[in-house]
């Protein structure tokens, strides 16, 4: 009773100190600073049409590679927690008939659409992460439909690992060609699809870079899934 | 006041309510689908304020992913939280 109250008090007095702060920002108002020249430049600089996947990937690539390091730190650690000799599934009842079903049915295309996501990055909302999570969606309802269902352990591990590197080979490319790590060397010095912005082709690295974002997000969280969901067998 | 602007009072109202409760439930499967609740007005309120991108990414983590770890977690330990000072209720104890 007392310790809530005190929190209370402390929460609405922090609450209200952040409102004045805040209250000095007009809302929906031009404010850009560095932000108009991305908008304005976007287009000639990265060839990208979605602003945000730019700047994401192209002006601060640094951010989204230690994004994917946190990603795969997160992956590793629960693998590490969660490590057993022995690890079997423990779900005891299948999912009834509609469920397996409908499961079997949709997966095709939710990983269609995951890969769609994560392809047009450079042209419409998303990205790699969403696309990557909406993968990973799926194998999660494999996993919660079929009983003795498993993820293929060599081959989603080594995928994942060889796309984190593919991320950064793209990355040390461009420094052997551009001078600076993550440089844009596909728009940049060979200027391809400098004619069709706005198409599928085009857009420098992003789109490849995405790519392997997806599929190094979809099977990490694959991963993550299997881990929690399996339990360890004592002989 | 335009109806932009009351749907969005009334998203950010739930919000906050589906926060509150996702505090305050003991049953911890409750407290999951509070904090699914939670992200998916989040979500909504990102699309609103014109950010597709990460109201996307919102609703793929949140809603689905984080709410199924969540739920695998619990059902390897234990679903209620247990308290002796449980007893009186929550208006009591509060």
């Amino acid at each position: 009773m007392i310790k809530r109250a005190l929190a209370i008090i402390t929460l609405l007095i922090i609450g209200y100190w952040l409102a004045q702060g805040l209250a000095g920002v007009p809302f929906g108002q031009d404010k850009m600073l560095v932000g108009r020249y991305y908008l304005e430049h976007v287009k000639e600089q990265t060839g990208a049409v979605n602003a945000v996947t730019a700047v994401v990937v192209n002006y601060r690539g640094f951010d989204t590679l230690g994004e994917v390091t946190v990603l795969f730190i997160a992956s590793t650690g629960v693998g590490a927690l969660l490590w057993r000799k022995k690890k079997k599934r423990t779900a005891r009842t299948e999912g009834s008939v509609v469920l397996t079903t409908g499961t079997s049915l949709l997966f095709p295309f939710v990983v269609l659409f995951g890969a769609y996501i994560f392809i047009h990055g450079h042209l419409t909302p998303g990205g790699g992460f969403p696309g990557g999570a909406t993968i990973a969606t799926a194998f999660l309802l494999l996993y919660m439909a079929f009983v003795t269902y498993e993820i293929p352990h060599k081959v989603f591990e080594k995928t994942e690992g060889l796309a984190g590197m593919g991320y950064v080979a793209v990355g040390l490319i461009g420094l052997a060609i551009g001078g600076y790590f993550l440089f844009d060397w596909i728009w940049q010095t060979w200027g391809w699809g400098q004619s069709n912005i706005g198409r599928l082709f085009s857009g420098g690295f992003i789109p490849i870079i995405y790519t392997l974002i997806g599929i190094k997000v979809g099977t990490e969280l694959s991963g993550i899934i299997d881990n929690m969901l399996k339990e360890g067998v004592s002989e | 006041m335009n109806c932009i602007t009351c749907v969005e009072y009334i998203i950010v109202a739930l919000m906050i309510l589906s926060a509150v409760l996702a505090v305050e439930w003991r049953d911890l499967l409750a407290a999951a689908v509070g904090m699914a609740a939670v992200s998916l007005f989040a979500s909504i309120l990102f699309f609103m304020l014109q950010a597709p991108d990460v109201a996307m990414t919102e609703a793929a983590i949140g809603a689905a992913l984080s709410g199924a770890v969540f739920i695998f977690a619990i059902k390897r330990t234990q679903r209620f939280e247990t308290e002796d000072e449980e007893k009186p209720g929550w208006w009591v104890r509060w």
